[in-house]
């Protein structure tokens, strides 16, 4: 009898923690986007589905920012993420550990503080844009920060390692000899590189897609430290409305939302994409 | 075999840095294939065989000399622009490949046109018996089958040379055998060069047409597999390839072109030497196990070589029995009786035995005409 609970057992500690830490704040936040009232006088559970579509309406176009934000920072995350994870994966030889723990090294400051750094560098007068100006290379009104290149820049830098180690991972796994093989076969650098390397590492990039678009979109410290209201994205609504309004209700009809759309678009883009197919397609 | 070789190799060696000091893994090394031959190279590990078909591939670059495909100066051409193609140790097929797109990967590469890959690609499947594989991904494959497309995806092309990199190491010794056979089959079939690399001398001797022994970045001896066999012109080639027995000793006199080496009363060693060799010469002498006779009386013809010796061990083999024998000339002899006439040992462990053999079946080691 024992070994047929064993299994069981094995979960028990991670589902609790689940239950606890995931479910139960679900549906107190469904219940809770669901209610009417305000801080002061309490909230009554009455099954005000209004609440969505104002939100929706109101916030429409903070969400859909958000969401080309998160696109943007994702495409240009696998333009930076590739090279690099390619140069550690086939040239790093017995530096691999060395260059990984590089690339996380600036991950033991805290998030804000790096991204409140970045600040000072693309500040007006800052050391990147400072000299320039002095140079006359550029229009003393020229400024980043505040724009949505500063804000997106910021995301790209903050997520760079979740789009580096999958792909690492993927090309790590590639045969050196499969390379050798497609040079073999008439294909120059470039094409061995097209036809196989790349298809071999999309399952790198497939994943690497999923742990930084959902994060990115959602994310409200970048546009809040190197954003303006111009670039206000879903995430810092959401948070004002808890901290600022204390509107609970929108701010939890608002998180439900941005989770509907982020699930949807990535069981889409999974769907569409199996890694199986993924490969397929791409050595076509 | 037409006059231009297939491959030469003129002067190449190749040069590594390992901790600041330079290692020749290759030493310059002359060398021709020529057209359509089964040509091995040969050795343990790290005796740069492998670093030599690198060479002829592309894969690394020689650190001097130069490399003819066809006649024709390839060195610090890029693989891709080589005529050769490859098979390599672990298979390297593209995993995200069917079995057909692996095959035709070469020829989309060459831009042949789609009907003729489509014809090129399913009559190499059907000379490596792969018809009806073509959609499976290489996953679903048995490593002998895996093997067939591997070489299917370099023959596809038709290259000048094959080269083949210990494409038979990774399968068990029944399936080995058998695609022993069938390699050479299509080697016939297709008449292309083969240029097959491998440690295994039992495989090297069954299925080429020349072999090159290599040891330490040098070819010791390049022959027929009967004269590697037969006459080993180095103490290493001797005792790699098969087994050998090697016995030391100084000339005693010499007539008619064979030496006589006297070892004691009733011991002596007669073997056919070249005019170089007089009275006083140390020898090294290799008589293979399987030429010696083994019996507990004395011979009857004067001719021959004759050693005595005690019986130490006996292993039976099936096909053969083994027997080893310590000899008053200071080694262990070790001797093959075929058990074709009888199933009795012709001697137990402690026996007094004389060995004999003619004199044409011993062969001086190492001795230049």
């Amino acid at each position: 009898m024992r070994h047929r609970l064993a299994p069981y057992l094995l979960v028990l500690p991670g589902g609790l923690w689940l239950l606890l830490f995931f479910v139960v704040p679900m549906v107190t936040m469904l219940s809770l986007s669901l209610q009417e009232g305000d801080v002061v006088n309490g909230y009554v559970l009455t099954g005000h589905w209004q609440t969505y579509v104002d939100a929706i309406t109101n916030y429409r176009v903070q969400l859909v920012r958000s969401l080309i934000y998160g696109a943007i920072t994702t495409v240009l995350l696998i333009v930076a993420a590739f090279p690099v994870a390619y140069f550690i994966a086939f040239y790093g030889r017995r530096r691999k550990a060395t260059f990984l723990f590089l690339l996380l090294l600036p991950f033991f400051v805290s998030f804000v503080l790096r991204t409140i750094s970045w600040r000072y560098i693309l500040t007006d007068e800052g050391i990147l844009l400072g000299p320039l100006k002095d140079a006359g290379l550029l229009a003393d009104s020229f400024h980043i920060l505040g724009t949505p290149v500063a804000v997106i820049l910021g995301l790209v830098y903050n997520f760079l390692p979740f789009m580096v180690l999958p792909i690492y991972v993927a090309l790590e796994r590639i045969d050196p000899r499969v390379v050798e093989a497609a040079r073999d076969l008439y294909a120059s650098p470039l094409l061995a590189f097209r036809k196989v390397v790349f298809p071999l590492a999309l399952p790198g990039v497939f994943a690497g897609v999923l742990m930084t678009f959902v994060p990115a979109s959602s994310d409200y410290v970048n546009s809040a430290v190197l954003g303006s209201s111009s670039t206000t994205m879903i995430g810092q609504v959401i948070q004002s409305q808890y901290l600022v309004s204390s509107n609970y209700p929108t701010a939890s009809a608002l998180s439900f939302t941005l989770m509907a759309v982020l699930l949807i678009g990535v069981f889409a883009y999974a769907r569409a994409l199996g890694t199986e197919d993924v490969m397929k397609v791409a050595a076509r | 075999m037409s006059d231009t070789a297939a491959i030469e190799l003129v002067g190449v060696h190749k040069d590594f840095l390992s901790h600041g000091d330079t290692v020749q893994a290759v030493k310059p090394t002359d060398l021709a294939v020529g057209q359509g031959e089964f040509f091995s190279l040969l050795g343990p590990s790290g005796c740069g065989k492998t670093t030599t078909m690198r060479m002829i591939a592309g894969f690394e670059e020689p650190s001097g000399g130069t490399v003819f495909l066809d006649g024709n100066d390839v060195t610090g051409v890029a693989p891709h622009k080589r005529d050769v193609n490859m098979v390599f140790q672990s298979y390297a097929l593209f995993p995200h490949l069917t079995a057909y797109q692996n095959v035709a990967f070469g020829l989309e590469r060459k831009k042949v046109a789609k009907d003729e890959i489509r014809r090129r690609v399913g009559e190499m499947l059907e000379i490596v018996s792969l018809t009806g594989m073509e959609k499976r991904s290489p996953r679903e494959m048995s490593g002998g089958q895996q093997q067939r497309v591997a070489l299917a995806r370099a023959l596809v092309n038709g290259p000048r040379a094959l080269l083949l990199d210990e494409p038979l190491g990774a399968l068990d010794l029944k399936l080995r055998q058998q695609m022993q056979i069938e390699l050479k089959r299509i080697q016939r079939e297709v008449g292309i060069t083969f240029v097959y690399v491998t440690h295994d001398q039992g495989e090297a001797l069954t299925m080429s047409d020349r072999i090159a022994v290599m040891e330490g970045g040098r070819i010791d001896q390049l022959g027929t597999p009967r004269e590697i066999y037969e006459k080993p012109a180095t103490r290493f080639v001797a005792g790699f390839i098969g087994t050998s027995n090697l016995l030391d000793g100084s000339v005693d006199s010499v007539t008619g072109g064979v030496a006589l080496l006297v070892f004691g009363p009733e011991e002596k060693v007669l073997v056919p030497v070249p005019a170089s060799v007089t009275d006083g010469a140390k020898l090294e002498i290799s008589v293979r196990p399987e030429k010696i006779d083994l019996s507990r009386d004395a011979p009857a013809a004067a001719d021959c070589s004759v050693l005595t010796g005690t019986v130490r061990e006996v292993v039976y083999h099936g096909t053969s029995t083994n027997y080893t024998v310590r000899t008053s000339a200071g080694a262990d002899l070790v001797v093959f009786d075929q058990n074709a006439y009888s199933a009795e040992d012709l001697a137990g462990p402690g026996d007094r035995v004389y060995l004999t053999w003619s004199p044409q079946h011993s062969y001086p080691i190492g001795v230049r005409p």
